[in-house]
């Protein structure tokens, strides 16, 4: 395919804005710029056909089956990006006079209200952009409540071999260290490791639950009061949340704050790795930490308040508006029961999957699994030389998006598989009948399967070449 | 089987290391290189950094991992090889002779293998 | 209830019955009871009817302005047809992060032509793929700079107060120390003032122009300082002003940061926007976030991966310089679409426009009695001027002539013109408030 800069035509243009009809204005020489952007000329029809030609070679979840283990792609519903595009949301300033945006403040006040009751915790920000930037936000929450308490001795955040590596990254940022536990032999956190990891050092927890393996971890309750009475607080990552919402809710478990990911749970499409949207939940001692300010309901109207110990701000405004807007749309159409049939619905379909390939591929913690479960192709590997790789890549040419690879650690040679409750059976089926045949391909001629995919655009890129001597932009020939 | 020369000593973490005159040469072993695979980056140390036996030297990182590179010896670092900025790869080539610092003052040493015990210690991991 | 299930009861009593069990309550047998809930306090599901109806009432309650005169971190641009719909195809709409290269070649292509564009838009070498917006993307540039012996910020004073605020949080976290330099009397940095203040344990000085303020820096002035005393230079650019003035990589500065909004997203109440980050070749390396590069497969064709990923989360855990794992992918997108809409000259037009506008804003205010310019330094597309009356009384009384008037700060009022208010609505803004400031 063609580089924008190679379908560039110089002089072309487009009447996009109009002609100036107040006087110009000229800057001293000294605070221009010399040099001319190299920006590609294009006509609007070569625009089009180009974008025509890049959306064919990208692959949507409304386009097939998606089913990667840890980001829930379910189904992105075509009515929420139209209220998304909606003028009387759009075109709001973010700093018109708040009387002028109530409705943009009762979004955000009906979707922190909802979020709460499905999470069980008393106050939220909508700031986070992301689920790694709610963590962040979260654990500042739990910084800020050590330092008023003046306990700085408490350095340590406690993160289960299992964990995503976006835990012990935003736990380091947010200026503790990381010690990890390991897992017990059901994958769920080993409590004799828990108990001696904890003391007067310990300054919380971070947990998802069911963890990275698709597994609930029915000591959790116990897990929670461990760190509790060593003094720490427990953070729930809300990445699994699908699994469990309307079932259970982590404020309940013991956990003491807690982010979602709006880009998972609550069905707002992932852009091509964004706009996300990573609220965060807190109990009531929590809340006055929280990034500011906050949407509050006073009789009935909406206003904006700042905490009385803040933390300051994590990003410009408010959060990712146009992405909660989606959420809360979301959230209307589910309403309390459909909350429910989706996490039935997404453990159900997991499950299934997973006992229709026990008996072909390993599943390590296979008894049972929540909305996602791990394979081991490493014993595949053992057997033909077949890895996770080639299993994923060869996928691709069933178009079927693999699942998530080599994650999470504690298993070599991974594949995540999160069908989501947005698939039917008919297209589990068929995923199932793709897993198997490509584990016939892996007895009959392993050794091929190192080339596939077959049938894509493009065959294996080089990465080695690719981070060695990078090339992240276009070069001109001038 | 990979290639452990006689002269040099060894750590269990796949790091070798060389003295002459008070200054220690490291580097990382060809069944090092080996399993970590095509390496693109070194995130080298800098002259006059402290190191610890035992503790992290540097990092070397290849398209999908990062791994730790341990120091055998407590001291200072006195030269760093710069062309391992520029072509990682040597260390995968040459891995003996892409050494990656060099350390002087040094105060303490880690217990280190000969060549036949670190190929014994290979052979089980 | 609204529902995105397809599964029938018939197909679900078929899985129930392969996974061997009697019911799907099974499912959750492993939650243990304390934990369980039974019912949650939410309102009923509704049909997409109504839900559309529901949030069309809740958008009609807020109030478009049809006139815009205020800017302050967030811009009313001219958002072309085509970027929007480009935006909007299913297939980028709902698309996961390109790791799976072969099958993502269209989402990794575009990005590989952002990255492209905002080198070629700011002088710099290298631009990851985004982060979340303007003032986390100031607050991981100066991170970047961190060193051992280098712990500290420093910040001028005519900085956006939400990227100040933002810079303070995440430096606060990693020990970083931040002073902020008051503003000179004429609103543009103190460059003595900053000068003292940055000592040899300084990492980096962060500059924004324009300005807070509208105004113009001398950037150039700042960078000569900074690198005397061996501390780098993040700047905080406005994407649409480069269109016409001098560049981030003219100036000699490290790393250069902006808030994206303005290249084709609209206001949408703060988000989602686009962090922009580029830097010199020699920190390429440090730049958090994603970034793609071209290589080649293994038939020789050209394409496009995802690269340098073993300095992030996912790898480096926690000895990553960032967390950061989501980018903005489809707002950088919808930039990289608007710079190709607009070309070159459309861009230098839009920053033309803007500037214009703005500085005939300037010169019809000064007209009405109170309302002069607070500095007399050149400034882009924002300016502020004093206010005789209530600031408050002011913006409302403006409002309910349909029009959202400058920001009140300092004492002041903070305008914004851009390419959208056209001559007689600022003649209609002018007569206004010499009207309602006569009262």
């Amino acid at each position: 395919m063609r580089l924008l800069f190679e379908r560039s035509v110089p002089g072309r243009r487009a009447a996009l804005v109009p002609e100036l009809d107040v006087p110009a204005v000229r800057f001293d020489e000294s605070l221009m710029r010399t040099r001319v952007p190299r920006l590609p000329e294009l006509s609007e029809v070569d625009l089009s056909r180009h974008y025509t030609e890049l959306a064919k070679q990208t692959h949507g979840v409304n386009d097939g089956f998606y089913p990667l283990g840890s980001c829930t792609m379910k189904y992105n519903p075509h009515v929420n990006e139209e209220i998304a595009a909606l003028a009387g949301f759009t075109d709001i300033h973010p700093l018109q006079p708040v009387e002028t945006a109530q409705g943009c403040l009762a979004v955000m006040w009906e979707t922190q209200r909802d979020l709460q009751e499905i999470l069980g915790m008393d106050a939220m920000t909508l700031q986070p952009a992301a689920g790694a930037h709610g963590e962040y936000t979260g654990l500042l929450l739990v910084r800020r409540y050590l330092q008023e308490r003046e306990e700085t001795d408490r350095t340590k955040i406690i993160v289960p071999d299992t964990a995503h590596g976006t835990n012990p990254a935003s736990a380091v940022m947010a200026g503790f260290t990381v010690v990890s536990v390991p897992s017990n032999a059901q994958g769920g956190v080993d409590l004799d490791a828990l108990r001696a990891a904890v003391g007067p050092d310990t300054a919380g927890l971070m947990l998802t639950n069911p963890n990275t393996l698709g597994l609930f971890d029915p000591d959790i309750v116990e897990i929670c009061r461990i760190v509790h009475e060593a003094g720490g607080l427990c953070y729930y990552d809300g990445a699994n949340l699908n699994a469990i919402m309307g079932q259970a809710r982590p404020g309940d478990m013991g956990f003491d704050c807690t982010h979602v990911n709006l880009h998972k749970t609550f069905s707002t499409p992932h852009g091509g790795g964004g706009p996300g949207s990573g609220p965060v939940g807190c109990k009531d001692f929590l809340a006055k930490y929280l990034p500011g300010p906050i949407v509050v309901r006073r009789g009935d109207a909406y206003a904006f308040s700042q905490p009385e110990a803040s933390m300051g701000r994590v990003r410009g405004f408010y959060g990712n508006f146009l992405v909660v807007v989606r959420a809360l749309a979301y959230l209307k159409t589910l309403g309390a029961r459909g909350v429910s049939e989706a996490s039935v619905n997404a453990v159900l379909n997991a499950r299934y999957v997973l006992k229709r390939l026990e008996n072909s591929y390993s599943i390590p913690f296979g008894d049972s699994c929540m909305h996602e479960f791990v394979i081991d192709v490493g014993p595949l590997k053992d057997e033909t030389g077949v890895s996770a790789m080639d299993v994923a890549k060869r996928l691709l040419d069933f178009g079927i998006h693999p699942p998530t690879m080599y994650f999470p650690l504690i298993v070599h040679e991974a594949l995540m598989v999160e069908p989501t409750e947005t698939e039917d059976k008919t297209t589990l089926d068929e995923f199932v009948t793709a897993m198997l045949q490509i584990l016939d391909e892996a007895h009959e001629d392993g050794e091929k399967l190192h080339g596939a995919p077959f049938d894509c655009a493009i065959g294996r890129p080089d990465e080695v070449e690719a981070a060695r001597h990078p090339k992240l932009r276009y070069e001109f020939s001038d | 089987m990979a290639n452990v020369p006689e002269g040099l000593k060894y750590t269990k973490s796949h790091e070798w290391i060389s003295e002459q005159g008070g200054t220690y040469t490291v580097g990382l072993t060809d069944f090092a290189q080996d399993a970590l695979g095509d390496l693109v980056f070194i995130n080298l140390p800098q002259e006059g950094d402290c190191v610890t036996a035992g503790e992290t030297l540097c990092d070397v990182e290849s398209v999908k991992a990062v791994s730790d590179v341990f120091s055998p010896v407590t001291g200072t670092i006195s030269e760093v090889n710069e062309a391992l900025a520029d072509s990682p790869e040597m260390i995968n080539e040459t891995p003996y002779g892409a050494w990656i610092a060099r350390v002087e003052g040094v105060s303490d040493i880690e217990e280190l293998l000969d060549a036949a015990a670190y190929v014994a210690f290979c052979g089980k991991e | 209830m609204g529902s995105y299930v397809p599964n029938t009861e018939e197909q679900r009593e078929e899985m129930v019955a392969t996974c061997g069990l009697s019911s799907t309550d099974d499912l959750f047998a492993v939650i243990p009871p304390e934990a369980r809930v039974a019912h949650l306090d939410l309102p009923a599901g509704l049909s997409e009817m109504e839900v559309r109806a529901q949030m069309q009432a809740v958008a009609d309650e807020n109030v478009r302005f049809p006139s815009v005169f205020r800017g302050a971190g967030a811009y009313r641009h001219y958002i072309p047809a085509i970027v929007t719909s480009v935006t909007s195809k299913e297939e980028f709409v709902t698309a996961y992060t390109p790791y799976q290269a072969e099958i993502s070649q269209g989402v990794l292509q575009s990005i590989f032509e952002y990255q492209t564009q905002i080198c070629e838009l700011t002088g710099m070498d290298s631009s990851n793929a985004s982060v979340y917006d303007g003032t986390t993307a100031a607050a991981e540039a100066v991170l970047m700079c961190k060193g051992r012996t280098r712990t500290g910020v420093v910040l001028s004073g005519t900085t956006n107060p939400q990227v100040t605020a933002v810079v303070k949080t995440y430096c606060e976290s990693r020990g970083v120390h931040v002073i902020v330099v008051p503003p000179a009397a004429d609103l543009s940095t103190d460059v003595d003032a900053l000068a003292a203040e940055t000592g040899d344990d300084v990492a980096a000085v962060y500059v924004q122009s324009p300005n807070y303020y509208g105004v113009i820096e001398d950037v150039e002035a700042i960078v000569a300082v900074a690198h005397d005393h061996g501390a780098k230079v993040v700047m905080g650019f406005n994407p649409i002003a480069l269109g016409m003035l001098r560049t981030p990589g003219e100036m000699g500065v490290d790393i250069a940061v902006g808030e994206g909004q303005p290249l084709g997203l609209p206001l949408s109440f703060g988000g989602p926007y686009l962090g922009i980050m580029c830097a010199r070749h020699e920190l390429m390396r440090k730049l958090p976030g994603r970034m793609v590069g071209e290589t080649t497969d293994a038939r020789g064709n050209r394409c496009y991966v995802l690269t340098l990923q073993a300095r992030e989360q996912h790898i480096r855990r926690e000895k990553a310089s960032s967390n950061i794992c989501s980018n903005e992918a489809l707002c950088a997108m919808t930039a990289s679409v608007y710079l190709a809409a607009m070309g070159p000259s459309g861009i230098r037009q839009v920053a033309e426009s803007s500037a214009a506008h703005a500085h005939y804003l300037a010169e019809r205010l000064a007209g009405v009695p109170g309302f002069s310019l607070r500095s007399s330094r050149p400034f882009f597309h924002e300016f502020l001027t004093e206010c005789p009356t209530r600031a408050d009384e002011l913006v409302s009384a403006l409002a309910g002539r349909g029009i959202l008037a400058g920001l009140p700060v300092d004492d002041g009022i903070l305008w914004c013109c851009t390419e959208m208010n056209t001559r007689s609505q600022i003649d209609a803004l002018v007569a206004a408030v010499r009207e309602v400031s006569a009262r």
